[in-house]
């Protein structure tokens, strides 16, 4: 059963018949035909903003190399990455997985893979979702300005790949490889989530202050005070100290990984380097993980955006449209909680159905959407308020913003609620008027990526005595690290640390202590 | 917009990172191939292998929220008959989407299944072993010389002359000296008949063009447009060729005490020398040499399959054998490999024959020659001391070419055959 509303109905026509292709062939030329008459579309009536496209016809192999490298067109040299392409590999000739029509890359140029086995009308969908829907997106969404660099990307990881290379020439693969295997476990907690002025020189501002004190102290010296007993600060000079200490290294500090490259003691300059390198790489990805369901909601909706009014307009034939709302609805199938074929929400369909459900509050609204949505419903101007919402929102915030009643009730959302240790999970809310703003509450907080990761800080680290290092995981809803997983990674860490390690994890707020792990670096 | 078409791109972009991944399991790699042979048919001997293995080494952990603590939500789509407070039984085992419960004892059972091609099949399967009595191979190379390209020269016969060199050295040759080309002092003599033919004559202009055109010629005269210092000739050398032929010859006790499972046994390791010697020459002939008190040679099906009644006689294979290379397989041309399988009983009265037959004719012109003892698992015991077994010891000591050793069930194939040719020498 799926809970899909996609149509396979044709729209009409509101033109006469002149196809841009006919049949499956694809060619070089028709991809550059067919890219002019979608940019009128996508850059004049759409409004889009992209980067200058640049598109590369690939082999399915390569598309597998492509995966195997998270997609980057380069990457440096790690055996994880042969274990994924072997993986991708087997799945894929077993036919049990296919590949992707696409695969795009946020850099500018705007680099998209399309594979050479499609069919030129799956070569208009993809040029419509990738080099226009996710370009745009890549351009205009603030995670992807504020935290990506797309005109540097290509250069750095070429500078990576090379670095790599080089110190595994020099230092020998298995210790580059230790050290990646290491920067690697730690990779999610390598991204600063917020932007906060780092304290750069924190000796210089003490001196300074201290120099402010004394300046203070000399301008309002008064000999009557010389007579007043002292107070005795023995106990708090210490513990200043060990304050001093923690604000000199900026604890407590949530990305592992740059706490490691800045104060790790025992490592080598080029060993923080491919920290570096792991961390930058991570931080790059970060903003696909925040806003994937938007992403490729907003790419679903330009293509069949685009798709429709090329078809409306008589450049495509009947044939083409028909296998490309089949392609389309395979997409944005959506199959329901006791289906086998069930793995969670379909970001391409929670997104595309969103956005179409916002087209519809902007130009057809009804009384409920008036009442919830007083902003938007009736505006008249959808485009206008999907850009918006493309450019200043991530999945969390746009599931909480825009997530509206009707939507779920067509898609029939419920929450379950689950404790551990009962034997039963309880239906904690449904699809009526109770239960709206509870459920969009939920599925927004699904969508935070932060309050998905464990929530681990450095909090303490004792550079001056036994090299401590303490990792603080703050629990939230009494939900543990998985313990297997959690003492082979701190095994990592310590071996980065170079000393001996340890993770509490403590309840939310500074509580008690639940569970405690150690782990000494190998010798 | 820019269309670029990399299909044509090199291919194997990852292999550097494929490389990297075996090499992190290939402990894991040669067990679960050396699980497999046990139970593999011989005609797969070559084809590339499918590896499934318990990747210990491949483990990629990172801190992640455990499955059986706390309490946690989900939003799920599709509901049709729930109401709010509704209790769900909880899944047993994997549950799509609201988390399998139970499966997590933390030791993973990650298995991971992937397909190795041929040759990294043998590189592994082969890893550490070589051929035994290498010295001899190479002494026979020097009778096979090739030639083969070996660089450049300065100076060789002109059939040999390599143009393209030669015109690349002369080009920079003239760009460094500063050779004016012919185009330049064609542009100067038009400018100069230009400015001659100016009324009135400019005449300093004129003597400057003439000046600085004269100085042009003489360059172009003085500097040479080939010197014999830019000549290049390919170069090629005597290489001695490897021999890339031998031969391995099969033989096997085909009497009625050689049940199915020995043959069986039999079978596995010709099948594994074969796969060897393939690696290391071009062409490796097989010859099948059966017999019980007489011997032939015969085809493979024939020496596998069929079983013939009669005595053993050992003596009877080792002569059939010595006439085939005699007449086929001559020891300074081929590489002669022998492999012996039997159950251990030979004919009492034989024995002297066959050590003096092995001793005296066959070792010398053999590369190497194993004698691998089936037995059934309840007779695989070494102070029971077959006839041949027994005979074939003193052999061994003596020569460095001959191994002898026992085999009782699939799974010492593998380790038997290591241990022959393992690369640290061969012993016996």
């Amino acid at each position: 059963m799926s809970v899909t509303t996609a149509t396979k109905k044709l729209p009409k026509r509101k033109g006469p018949v002149r196809p841009l292709f006919d049949g499956s062939e694809w060619s070089f030329d028709l991809i550059r035909k067919a890219y002019d008459a979608m940019g009128e579309i996508a850059l004049g009536e759409l409004g889009l903003d992209i980067y200058p496209n640049q598109i590369e016809v690939i082999t399915a192999e390569q598309m597998l190399d492509a995966y195997s490298s998270i997609g980057m067109p380069l990457m440096y040299r790690h055996w994880s990455f042969g274990k994924r392409f072997a993986h991708d590999e087997a799945y894929y000739k077993r036919g049990m997985r296919t590949l992707a029509y696409e695969l795009v890359i946020n850099s500018d140029p705007c680099i998209s893979y399309v594979m050479e086995e499609n069919s030129m009308t799956m070569q208009a969908l993809v040029l419509a979702h990738a080099a226009y829907g996710h370009n745009h997106f890549f351009k205009n969404n603030y995670q992807f300005q504020m935290w990506t660099q797309p005109d540097h990307i290509i250069d750095y990881l070429s500078f990576a790949k090379n670095y790599v290379a080089e110190c595994e020439e020099r230092y020998g693969h298995d210790t580059v490889e230790g050290v990646l295997d290491a920067a690697h476990a730690l990779m999610n907690q390598g991204v600063s989530r917020d932007l906060r002025p780092r304290p750069r020189n924190i000796a210089k501002l003490e001196r300074e202050k201290a120099a402010r004190r004394r300046a203070h102290e000399e301008a309002t010296y008064d000999d009557i005070y010389r007579t007043l007993p002292e107070i005795t600060r023995e106990t708090t000079v210490e513990a200043s100290q060990a304050q001093g200490e923690q604000r000199r290294l900026g604890l407590p500090e949530e990305n592992l990984l740059y706490f490691l490259e800045k104060n790790a003691p025992k490592l080598d300059d080029w060993q923080r380097e491919l920290l570096r390198i792991v961390r930058l790489l991570s931080q790059y990805f970060y903003p696909q993980r925040q806003t994937k369901m938007m992403n490729e909601g907003c790419a679903t909706f330009v293509h069949y955006e685009i798709l429709n009014r090329m078809y409306e307009r008589g450049m495509l034939t009947d044939g083409t449209m028909l296998e490309f709302l089949h392609s389309h609805s395979s997409v944005i199938f959506q199959p329901a909680f006791n289906d086998r074929r069930f793995s969670g929400i379909n970001p391409y369909a929670l997104g595309f159905a969103m956005m179409n459900d916002i087209k519809r509050m902007c130009t057809e609204p009804t009384d409920e959407d008036r009442e919830w949505f007083p902003g938007i419903a009736g505006n008249g101007d959808p485009l206008a308020t999907l850009r918006e919402a493309w450019a200043h929102y991530r999945d969390e915030s746009f599931v909480l913003q825009f997530l509206s009643p009707k939507l779920i009730r067509d898609l029939r959302l419920f929450a379950v609620a689950d404790e551990a240790k009962d034997p039963a999970m309880r239906v904690a809310s449904i699809h009526d008027e109770q239960g709206y703003r509870d459920l969009r509450r939920r599925l927004s907080r699904h969508y935070d990526v932060a309050a998905q990761d464990p929530d681990l800080q450095i909090t303490d680290a004792d550079l001056s005595g036994s090299r401590r290092l303490v990792i603080t995981h703050h629990v939230r809803n009494g939900i543990l690290l998985d313990k297997v997983e959690a003492e082979r990674t701190l095994q990592y860490l310590a071996k980065l640390w170079g000393y001996r390690v340890k993770l509490v994890e403590t309840e939310n707020n500074g509580g008690r202590v639940l569970k405690e792990h150690e782990a000494l670096p190998m010798p | 917009m820019q269309v670029v078409d990399r299909r044509l791109n090199p291919k194997s972009k990852s292999l550097g990172n494929r490389q990297r991944f075996l090499r992190r399991a290939k402990a894991e790699i040669r067990e679960a191939i050396k699980d497999s042979l046990k139970s593999r048919k011989v005609s797969e001997a070559e084809g590339s292998e499918k590896v499934t293995i318990r990747s210990k080494s491949l483990r990629e952990p990172s801190f992640s929220l455990g499955r059986n603590t706390g309490s946690r939500d989900y939003v799920l789509p599709g509901n049709e008959e729930y109401k709010v407070g509704d209790e769900i039984p909880k899944p047993q085992g994997g549950g799509g989407g609201r988390g399998s419960q139970g499966v997590n004892d933390g030791e993973g059972q990650d298995e991971f299944t992937f397909t190795l091609t041929k040759e990294e099949f043998l590189d592994l399967f082969f890893d550490d072993l070589k051929l035994p009595n290498l010295v001899k191979v190479k002494l026979k190379d020097l009778k096979a010389p090739k030639v083969a390209r070996a660089g450049f020269t300065m100076d060789g016969s002109p059939a040999r002359l390599n143009h393209a060199r030669t015109m690349r050295k002369s080009l920079g040759r003239r760009i460094a000296l500063r050779r004016p080309s012919q185009a330049e002092i064609d542009q100067l003599m038009a400018e100069l008949a230009a400015a001659e033919a100016e009324t009135p004559v400019d005449d300093a202009k004129v003597t400057a063009l003439r000046a600085k055109l004269e100085h042009k010629q003489r360059l172009r005269r003085g500097i040479a447009y080939i010197d014999p210092i830019d000549l290049q000739y390919n170069r090629f050398e005597r290489v001695p060729k490897p021999t890339t032929q031998a031969v391995m010859f099969c033989l096997m006790d085909a009497s009625a005490s050689m049940t199915e499972p020995l043959k069986d046994l039999a079978k596995r390791f010709f099948m594994l020398l074969h796969v060897f010697l393939s690696r290391y020459y071009r062409e490796v002939h097989i010859v099948f040499i059966r017999h019980t008190s007489t011997a032939a040679e015969v085809d493979e099906e024939t020496f596998f399959r069929s079983t013939d009644t009669g005595g053993t006689v050992i003596s009877s294979a080792l002569d059939e054998m010595l006439k085939v290379v005699r007449d086929r397989y001559s020891p300074s041309d081929w590489n002669i490999y022998a492999a012996q399988a039997s159950d251990g009983d030979n004919f009492h009265d034989d024995m002297p024959r066959c050590l003096e037959l092995l001793d005296e004719e066959i070792l010398p012109v053999c590369q190497y020659f194993a004698y691998i003892e089936t037995a059934h698992g309840e007779r695989f015991n070494d102070t029971v001391e077959t006839p041949v077994w027994h005979g074939y010891t003193e052999v061994a000591q003596r020569r460095r070419n001959f191994a002898m050793r026992r085999v009782a069930s699939p799974e010492d194939i593998f380790p038997v055959f290591h241990d022959l040719f393992s690369a640290n020498g061969v012993t016996a």
